[in-house]
C-alpha cells in the first residue's frame, strides 16, 4: 500500500504528463502482476460496487472526529471531496483498538484468518484483500473495525488514497489513455493493443494482467470491442460562435469536399456490436455491456455473419422516425424491460462503420472501403440476400446503416445541417474517406459539426460551491429569465467559464449573498450571461416550464443589465412550431425541436447520393 | 449577516468607514480614510492609506510605513504599553500573525474588548508570539474556521520544503515558492536550508524582508533575484516569489520549473489543482481550527463577534457552546483590496 500512496504522490505533485507517465512506467514495471491489476481497476475510473454507505462513512468518521454532522457537511462542502474530508477531519494518532476477534467476511472467503494488521508495505492486492473487499456485506461493527484498521495504519496521504478506493471515482489527473501507453511501455507491448485487451469487462486478477503483458499472439478476447475513434468538434465548444462563421468553420478543414462523407450526428448512445463466434454482444463506449438491454437486436445481429463489428450508434426508433433521447434514457433506466416499454421506446442500431469484417480487423483500411463493405454486408439487394441464405439482415431490421453523403459542397453541407432539428439529429459527422479508424480524438479525422445551440441571456440568482478543482468556489450557477416582473429560475449551468471568470464571480456571490439554503446562496440579481443549450423542451416539472439539455455558459454580457436579460415569452417562442396554443400537452415533457418527425424510412432525395 | 447592534455601552461598533470606538475616537482597522486609525497589522485588506493618524507596534512600523507612504502619519507603542485614548485604556498584544501584527485590547471601566485582527497561536520563532488576552468581548477571525484545517509542525513543513528543493536540484528543475510577500515569504525565508543552494527573492519580497530587519528581525542568506549573476545556474536556486508571479508568465531563463505554494488553503486538493500548482504546503499564518476554538474559549469572553472567514460555521459552534456569538460584516479577506494575496484565496485575502 505504501508504495502505491508513493505512486499518487508521485502522479499528484506534478502536472506534467511525461512526469506523470514516467511514475506509472516505474510502477508497473516494479509490482507484481496482482497489485499491477489492481491499480489499472483503480486508475482507470473503475470502482468496486458500493462497499460502505455513504452516510455510515460519514457518521464515523464525524465519531472518530468528535464534531457535529452538521460541521462535517460544512466541511464537505469546503473540501468538495467525500474521500478527502474524512482523511483531513480523522485524528492524525487514530489508534487501532485492541483486537478481540479477528474481522470475519461475510462470505467467509477472503479474510477467514486473523493474521494480524497488515504491514503498511504489503502490496496493494493485499490491502485489497485484507481490508477492502470484506467490507462488503460486513455488519456495521466489522465495517467500522476494518476502516479503523487501515486508517490507522496509514498517514493523512495515504488515508485519503486508500479513502477513494473505498469511494471510487479514483482520479489523479490521469487519463485512461496515458495509463495504456505507461503500460505499453512496461511490457514492450504496441499501445493498441493493450488498449484492444483493456476494452470490456475485465477482473483486476494477476492471471488478467498477466495476459494483458502478454507477448504472446496478439489475439484478444472474443468478446471485446475496439477502443472507440471519436471525433474532434468542427467549433470550439462554447466558442459560441454565431452561425456566420459556420462556413469558414468548414472551411478549415484539409482537403477538398470529396475527401469527406458526411452521416447525421444521431443523439443515441454509441454503442459497439461484437459479433464473433458466440452470442452477439452490444458494448458502450464506457465498457458497459448492453446486450441486455436492447433484446429487440438480438436476432438481427444473429444474422451477421460471424467476425464481424460494428460502430454505430443505439438510437429509438418508431414508425419510421426518431424518438427523443429522453425516452431512450427512460428506458436506460429502467431495471427490467416490460413489454410496454418496449413497445413504446423501441431501438435501433444505426451502423456507420464496420471494424471487424470475415474475422479480419478492417481498422486500417481507409474509411471508403469500410463504408463500402458496411454497405454490401447491411444493403444488399434483396435478390442476394436471400441467395445469401439470410446472412444480410434487410435494412427494415433493428440494424440500420446510416445514411451518407458523399462530396457535398460547404453550401449543401450548410444547408443539409439546418434541417438536423427537423430531423431529430445533432447535427453532421464529417469524416475523411482516406482514414484509418484510429482511437482517440485526435488522429480519428472525423468531425463532429453541431447544430447551433440556442441562445439565453439569463440572470444569475442563485450559487453553490462546486467540487473537486472548483471546491469552496461558487461555480454551479441558477440562471432566471424574466416572466412579467418576476425572475423565474430555469437552468443551471456550471460549464464555460475560465478560471478567473469563476474566481471573480465567487467573490461577487460572496459579496452578493441574500440568503443561504444549505449549500445554495441567493445572490442579489445583477449579473447577467449568455447561455447556450442543445435543446428546449417543456417541462411541468420545472416552474418555468422550460427543461434545457447540455447548458453551458457561452459569456457574460458585461454589457447588460438584468432588465435586458430574455423573457419566458421570447424563450418560448424560439422553439419551432410552439405557440402556447399548438402545445399539445404540458405534462408529457415532448422534445419541442423534434416535434416534427423526420421520415427516415421515404426515399430522401439526398439519399439517392449517398450510394 | 446582522451589523453589530448599537447598544450605549458597546466599546465598538460598526460603521461605513469600519470598526469604530466612540468613547476612544478612533477606528481599528478602517476601510475608508478616518482621522485615527488603530492598526492590527499592515496586510492590505485591514491596513488602508489616506487616514489622518495610524497607531501600531514599533515593530510593524517599518512595514506600515512602507505600505502607507513616507508622509503616513504613524505613531508606534511598544507591545503590552497602555495608552489612554479619550475615555477608554487601549494596549496592542502579540497576534503571532506577522511581524509587529498585534490585537487591540480596549477597556472602559472593567469592560475589556479586544480585537484579534488575524491572529496564528503555535509560535514560529521568527515573530512575537500570540497572547492571550482575557476580555468580555472578543471580535475573532475565523479564515481557517473548519475542522478540516489542524496545522501540521512547522519543522515538518520546512523540512518538506527542503526535501523537495533537494529533490527538484537533482531534475535540474528550478524551485519556485510561492507565498504571500508580507509575512509567509519571510517564514519561507526562515526555514530554507542554506546549504541546498542559493536562495533568490522576487523584488516585493525584497521590500518586506527590508521592513523586517529594521523592525528588528533579520533575514540573511538571500539575493533579489535583479542581484543574480548573468549565467546563474537557475536549476540549483529556490526563488522566493508572491502568488501572482505564478502563471503562465515564470520567464524562461529559469529553464525547467517546479512550482510550491505555501498558504493555509493548500490543506485542499481541489485548490491545489485548480491553481496547477505542483506542490501545496500548507503553512499559514493564521490559527487553524484547533487553535480558533480553544483562543476564543480560552479568553473567556461571554460575547464573540466572528469576522471574516467560515463566520456562520464558526458563529454556530460557539453558539451550540452558550456563548453569545454573531457574526461581523466586516471588509477584511476582501479579494479586490488585497495587494498580492489574491492569487489563491477563495473570498479572503490574507493566508
Amino acid at each position: 500500500m505504501e508504495a502505491f500512496v508513493r505512486l499518487f504522490v508521485a502522479l499528484d505533485a506534478t502536472t506534467k504528463t511525461q512526469e506523470k507517465l514516467a511514475a506509472l512506467v516505474d510502477w508497473f514495471s516494479r509490482s507484481s502482476a496482482s497489485d499491477a491489476a489492481w491499480s489499472l481497476f483503480f486508475l482507470s475510473g473503475r470502482k468496486l460496487p458500493q462497499l460502505v454507505p455513504a452516510k455510515r462513512l460519514r457518521a464515523l468518521a464525524s465519531t472518530l472526529a468528535e464534531i457535529s454532522p452538521w460541521l462535517f457537511e460544512e466541511a464537505y462542502a469546503a473540501v468538495g471531496d467525500l474521500a478527502e474530508t474524512v482523511a483531513l477531519l480523522l485524528p492524525t494518532d487514530l489508534v487501532e483498538p485492541a483486537e478481540q476477534s479477528p474481522p470475519k467476511a461475510a462470505s467467509g472467503g477472503l479474510w477467514s484468518v486473523d493474521h494480524g494488521p497488515l504491514p503498511p508495505d504489503s502490496g496493494l492486492a493485499a490491502w485489497v484483500d485484507a481490508y477492502l473487499q470484506p467490507l462488503r456485506g460486513a455488519d456495521e461493527a466489522t465495517q467500522f473495525r476494518l476502516l479503523k484498521r487501515a486508517w490507522s495504519q496509514l498517514d493523512p496521504t495515504g488515508r485519503f488514497v486508500w479513502n477513494k478506493l473505498l469511494t471510487g471515482g479514483f482520479r489523479v489527473g490521469v487519463s485512461q489513455s496515458l495509463v495504456t501507453r505507461a503500460v505499453a511501455e512496461a511490457s514492450g507491448l504496441p499501445v493498441d493493443l493493450v488498449a484492444h485487451r483493456l476494452m470490456g469487462e475485465w477482473r483486476p486478477t494477476a492471471e488478467f494482467y498477466a495476459r494483458l503483458v502478454s507477448t504472446e499472439g496478439d489475439q484478444v478476447d472474443a468478446a471485446r470491442p475496439y477502443p472507440f475513434a471519436l471525433a474532434q468538434s468542427l467549433v470550439p465548444p462554447g466558442s459560441g460562435a454565431p452561425d456566420t462563421l459556420f462556413p469558414s468553420a468548414i472551411g478549415q478543414l484539409p482537403g477538398r469536399p470529396e475527401d469527406y462523407l458526411a452521416e447525421w450526428k444521431w443523439d443515441g448512445l454509441r454503442a459497439q456490436l461484437v459479433r464473433r463466434s458466440g452470442a452477439p454482444l452490444l458494448w458502450s463506449r464506457g465498457d458497459e455491456l448492453l446486450t441486455d438491454r436492447f433484446p429487440e437486436l438480438d436476432s438481427a445481429a444473429r444474422k451477421l455473419p460471424e467476425g464481424t463489428v460494428l460502430d454505430g450508434e443505439l438510437i429509438a426508433w418508431r414508425d419510421g422516425q426518431v424518438l427523443p433521447f429522453t425516452l431512450l434514457q427512460k428506458r436506460i433506466m429502467r431495471k427490467t424491460l416490460s413489454r410496454s416499454i418496449l413497445a413504446e421506446v423501441p431501438c435501433s442500431f444505426v451502423a456507420f462503420d464496420l471494424l471487424e469484417h470475415n474475422g479480419i480487423d478492417w481498422r486500417s483500411r481507409p474509411l471508403r472501403e469500410r463504408r463500402a463493405a458496411l454497405e454490401q454486408l447491411l444493403t444488399a439487394p434483396q435478390a442476394e440476400r436471400n441467395a445469401a441464405s439470410e446472412q444480410a439482415p434487410a435494412q427494415s431490421s433493428t440494424i440500420r446503416i446510416a445514411e451518407a453523403f458523399y462530396g457535398k459542397s460547404p453550401s449543401e453541407l450548410t444547408a443539409l445541417r439546418a434541417e438536423s432539428r427537423e430531423r431529430g439529429v445533432e447535427g453532421l459527422m464529417l469524416k475523411r474517406l482516406d482514414a484509418p479508424y484510429c482511437a482517440g480524438r485526435e488522429e480519428a479525422g472525423w468531425w463532429k459539426w453541431k447544430v447551433d445551440p440556442y441562445t439565453v441571456d439569463a440572470v444569475l440568482v442563485a450559487a453553490q460551491v462546486g467540487h473537486g478543482r472548483r471546491a469552496n468556489l461558487f461555480t454551479d450557477y441558477t440562471f432566471a429569465i424574466w416572466e412579467g416582473e418576476t425572475l423565474v429560475p430555469f437552468a443551471k449551468a456550471y460549464s464555460g467559464l475560465t478560471d478567473a471568470e469563476l474566481k471573480e464571480i465567487d467573490a461577487l456571490v460572496r459579496q452578493s449573498t441574500v440568503d443561504k439554503f444549505g449549500p445554495v446562496r441567493s445572490v442579489t440579481p445583477q449579473l447577467v450571461f449568455e447561455l447556450a443549450f442543445e435543446n428546449l423542451q417543456r417541462s411541468s416539472r420545472h416552474k418555468s416550464g422550460i427543461a434545457v439539455r447540455f447548458p453551458r455558459i457561452l459569456r457574460r454580457r458585461t454589457d447588460k443589465s438584468i432588465r435586458d436579460a430574455d423573457t419566458l415569452e421570447r424563450v418560448l417562442a424560439l422553439l419551432p412550431s410552439l405557440s402556447s396554443a399548438a402545445v399539445p400537452s404540458r405534462e408529457r415533457g415532448e422534445t419541442i425541436s423534434r416535434q416534427r418527425t423526420f421520415a427516415w424510412a421515404e426515399p430522401n432525395p439526398e439519399a439517392g447520393d449517398a450510394r | 449577516m446582522l451589523p453589530m447592534s448599537m447598544v450605549r455601552d458597546d466599546l465598538l461598533r460598526l460603521t461605513p468607514s469600519g470598526l469604530f470606538c466612540e468613547l476612544g475616537g478612533f477606528f481599528v482597522d478602517p476601510w475608508g480614510p478616518v482621522a485615527k486609525a488603530v492598526i492590527t497589522h499592515a496586510h492590505a485588506d485591514h491596513a488602508r492609506r489616506g487616514s489622518a493618524e495610524y497607531l501600531t507596534t514599533h515593530s510593524g512600523k517599518p512595514v506600515l510605513q512602507t505600505r502607507m507612504g513616507p508622509n503616513a502619519t504613524i505613531q508606534s507603542i511598544a507591545f503590552g504599553e497602555q495608552i489612554t485614548l479619550g475615555e477608554v485604556r487601549v494596549s496592542l498584544h502579540p497576534a503571532g500573525h506577522i511581524l509587529g501584527s498585534a490585537q487591540v485590547r480596549i477597556e472602559h471601566r472593567g469592560e475589556v474588548w479586544v480585537v484579534s485582527g488575524d491572529y496564528k497561536v503555535a509560535p514560529d520563532h521568527l515573530v512575537e508570539p500570540f497572547e492571550l488576552v482575557p476580555c468580555n468581548t472578543f471580535i475573532t477571525e475565523s479564515t481557517f474556521g473548519l475542522p478540516i484545517y489542524r496545522w501540521r509542525p512547522q519543522a515538518e513543513l520546512y523540512a518538506e520544503i527542503n526535501a523537495w528543493w533537494r529533490e527538484n536540484q537533482s531534475q535540474g528543475k528550478t524551485s519556485l515558492i510561492h507565498g504571500y510577500s508580507l509575512g509567509k515569504a519571510q517564514r519561507i525565508l526562515a526555514g530554507l536550508d542554506r546549504t541546498i543552494g542559493p536562495i533568490y527573492c522576487h523584488a516585493s519580497v525584497a521590500v518586506c524582508n527590508r521592513d523586517y530587519a529594521a523592525g528588528g528581525v533579520v533575514l540573511e542568506g538571500w539575493r533579489m533575484l535583479s542581484e543574480a549573476p548573468p549565467r546563474c545556474d537557475w536549476s540549483r536556486a529556490i526563488i522566493v516569489t508572491p502568488p501572482q508571479a505564478h502563471g503562465g508568465d515564470t520567464p524562461h531563463r529559469y529553464g525547467e520549473t517546479s512550482s510550491g505554494f505555501c498558504s493555509g488553503w493548500m490543506t485542499t486538493r481541489g485548490i491545489r489543482r485548480r491553481e496547477s500548482i505542483d506542490r501545496g504546503f500548507p503553512l499559514s499564518d493564521h490559527a487553524d481550527w484547533p487553535e480558533l476554538t480553544s483562543t476564543i474559549l480560552a479568553t473567556g469572553a461571554e460575547r464573540v463577534y466572528v469576522t471574516h472567514g467560515s463566520t456562520a460555521t464558526l458563529v454556530r459552534w460557539l453558539t451550540e457552546r452558550g456563548l453569545d456569538a454573531r457574526p461581523l460584516r466586516t471588509q477584511y479577506g476582501d479579494e479586490g483590496t488585497a495587494d498580492d494575496a489574491v492569487a489563491v484565496e477563495p473570498g479572503a485575502g490574507a493566508n
